[in-house]
């Protein structure tokens, strides 16, 4: 309800808007996908060696390049991909075609006997999981003590805060996570240190959401450290910037108790700065995965990835950046309506 | 028993530099009904004693003597539920600047009906109502559809008139309006000027109006009070302060007001900075400012006597009433004398 009256009220300006983001995410998808392909053939590799075996003849090796077209111009290859992606499939109903759809086949891995499409599938909702867990955990951490710390500025909390604030943004998550496995995994045994569980399949011994969280508590707060440190002192810093308004003083003067002028007030307008930050930490949030995924021994993205520059596995790496960027476009896009809808100052302007 | 009664307030803040008297024992009354003109350079005091009433100071760091009494109630020392009763309902307050004052991310229809409802036990349709009601009153052109709003989509003047209707929502007894045409254009603050008066003979508020402008004084205060340096300068009723100042900082302020019907080269500035108020002059504390400072001014603070013909008429002043009586008539005739 709330997003149709944006676009009623906007009128052209939200749809023009939108048609500029979507122009903006296509180039934008084109120079991601390029860069990463340009700098794919830049590196030296020993491909041919990999994909025909190691004790595999000149011609074997031959052939399985011609095979998988590396023996063509890049820009080719590039092309091919692309096509691969972005053809249109009509999508029938029935038998009638209503309407079409990106082909969105990310080709074949070079190494692995599987489609680059399945693999992404497989691993998208580990990251998922991680992330969007990682994001919740990181503001459960981050609003509480942001806040608490600029009502008592300079009081022990205050400086307590702000001491794990310190903490949390010079410690590397590598070395979080580390510590974090060894003291709760290992040493206490609280917490699985590796492994990632299904959400809804419980095949294979373990699954469900219990289980699934249960494997999940350590990979989140290791992910969640950092940005809880760097999310709390802006919530701090604008909270206290907030505190300070004209119209916070005028909600006192109209005789607002201090728990409502805080919440209708102060945090209303302070926390709206969080929501733009997110949609920006999304991207390099994504990065920050690879590490706790690592670390953890999650089969996501970030893993995935990881392996497959190690092979140098071009569709993969293909593929992951592919799904990255869509996704991160997605989110933000998402992000800014969110942002419009908050803000009333952005959705009539 | 006078509506607003104010004695010897003081405020002060501790900060990391020691403590600077804001307000440093001032004393007033306001009258049902009428309006008293608080007129004084930036950092005299003047918002900080109306914060200070209204208990709008941030309590850490800061200390406050003397009692400010409404309706016989005194404000410094009652309870903050209490003090939350009275402000919005019985003491309103608007603000300098209309831009910032009014919440961004709320129409102004939810500001106003938040108001109504901080202090009214009614449904939201009938505080709604009272909103456009006043949204009318203070002339907001088609308030029924403009109660939606957000304060962004209207301009100073008029975000300055939804802050009007917003205090006097609850139809109280004293509005405090804290320089409120300062960040307007000449126009605007005429019109909002006009609309102040007009709104107090509806409504029957009393007014404290903080200005540094010595017109809108002249042209809407019953009383005037003149403070220099968290301190009283001058206290008079309106007319007879314009018609026979007394303190010379007040011929200061006259002598530095802009007229268009007189042509003179350069407006009579008042030479020097306020002082500082963390270390305040000794004696008068506008003895280095003054062109007729005499030794006694450098070591004894005058007191707020009332001059010797006059009871309404208070001044803090070294200066013998002759001189001054002199100077007053001087300084009168010399603008009116350019004026013919």
């Amino acid at each position: 309800m709330a997003l149709y009256k944006l676009f009623v009220h906007g009128g052209g300006a939200m749809l023009r808007y939108l048609i500029r983001r979507v122009l903006w995410a296509i180039v934008l998808f084109v120079v991601v996908t390029l860069v990463t392909y340009v700098i794919f053939f830049l590196v030296p590799n020993d491909l041919a060696a990999k994909v025909a075996g190691q004790g595999s003849s000149q011609q074997q090796r031959a052939r399985a390049i011609h095979r998988l077209g590396l023996d063509r111009p890049v820009y080719v290859q590039y092309a091919k991909f692309m096509w691969l992606l972005i053809k249109p499939v009509p999508v029938h109903i029935g038998s009638v075609p209503v309407f079409i759809r990106p082909n969105g086949n990310l080709g074949y891995s070079f190494v692995r006997a599987s489609s680059v499409n399945s693999l992404v599938k497989s691993a998208a909702p580990v990251t998922a999981s991680l992330v969007f867990g990682g994001v919740i955990v990181w503001l459960l951490m981050a609003l509480p003590i942001g806040i608490l710390s600029a009502l008592r500025p300079r009081s022990l909390l205050d400086r307590t805060s702000m001491t794990f604030v310190l903490i949390g943004i010079s410690a590397h998550p590598i070395w979080i996570g580390l510590i974090f496995a060894y003291i709760f995994g290992f040493k206490l045994g609280w917490f699985p240190i590796s492994n990632y569980c299904d959400f809804f399949n419980s095949a294979g011994g373990c699954g469900g959401p219990a289980q699934w969280a249960y494997h999940m508590v350590l990979p989140w707060l290791t992910y969640a450290i950092l940005f809880a440190a760097l999310y709390a002192r802006m919530v701090r810093a604008n909270v206290m910037e907030a505190m300070t308004e004209d119209y916070v003083r005028t909600a006192r003067a109209k005789g607002a108790p201090e728990s409502r002028v805080l919440r209708s007030h102060v945090l209303r307008n302070a926390l709206l700065p969080v929501v733009t930050m997110l949609g920006m930490d999304i991207g390099i949030g994504l990065g920050g995965a690879i590490f706790t995924e690592t670390i953890y021994n999650l089969p996501g993205l970030g893993k995935l990835l990881l392996r497959a520059i190690g092979e140098t596995d071009l569709p993969i790496v293909m593929g992951v950046v592919v799904f990255a960027t869509f996704a991160i476009i997605v989110f933000n896009l998402l992000i800014d309506l969110l942002y419009a809808w908050i803000d009333p100052r952005i959705r009539l302007s | 028993m006078a509506l607003l009664e104010v004695n010897d307030l003081k405020t002060y803040f501790q900060t990391d530099d020691g403590i600077v008297k804001a307000v440093d024992g001032v004393s007033f009354s306001v009258e049902k009904g009428k309006t008293l003109g608080i007129v004084g350079e930036s950092g005299s005091g003047k918002s900080v004693t109306c914060l200070t009433i209204m208990g709008l100071n941030s309590k850490k760091n800061t200390i406050t003597s003397g009692e400010a009494l409404f309706n016989g109630e005194n404000l410094l020392t009652a309870g903050s539920r209490r003090l939350r009763e009275i402000r919005g309902n019985d003491i309103a307050m608007i603000f300098q600047d209309p831009m910032t004052s009014l919440n961004p991310v709320h129409s102004i229809g939810a500001q106003l009906v938040e108001a109504v409802q901080l202090h009214r036990d009614v449904s939201k349709k009938v505080a709604r109502a009272r909103a456009v009601e006043l949204l009318k009153a203070v002339g907001i052109p088609r308030a029924e559809r403009r109660v939606d709003d957000y304060p962004h989509q209207f301009s100073g003047g008029m975000r300055q008139r939804v802050m009007i209707a917003m205090a006097l929502v609850n139809d109280p007894d004293l509005l405090i309006a804290d320089e409120p045409t300062t960040a307007l254009d000449v126009t605007t603050q005429a019109q909002i000027m006009n609309l102040i008066k007009r709104l107090q003979d509806d409504f029957g508020s009393a007014i404290i109006v903080i200005t540094h402008d010595l017109g809108v004084v002249a042209e809407a205060a019953d009383d005037v009070l003149v403070m220099y340096a968290a301190e009283v300068a001058e206290q008079a009723p309106v007319e007879k302060l314009f018609n026979r100042p007394f303190h010379p900082y007040t011929w200061g302020l006259l002598g530095s007001l802009p007229r268009l019907d007189i042509e003179v080269e350069r407006l009579v500035q008042i030479p020097g900075q306020p002082p500082s108020l963390l270390r305040p002059p000794s004696g008068c504390r506008f003895h280095p400012r003054c062109p007729y400072v005499m030794d006694k001014c450098k070591q004894v603070d005058p007191p707020l006597v009332a001059i010797s013909d006059d009871s309404d008429h208070l001044q803090a002043c070294h200066l013998d009433e002759e001189t001054k009586d002199r100077e007053a008539k001087k300084l009168l005739e010399s603008t009116m004398a350019q004026a013919s």
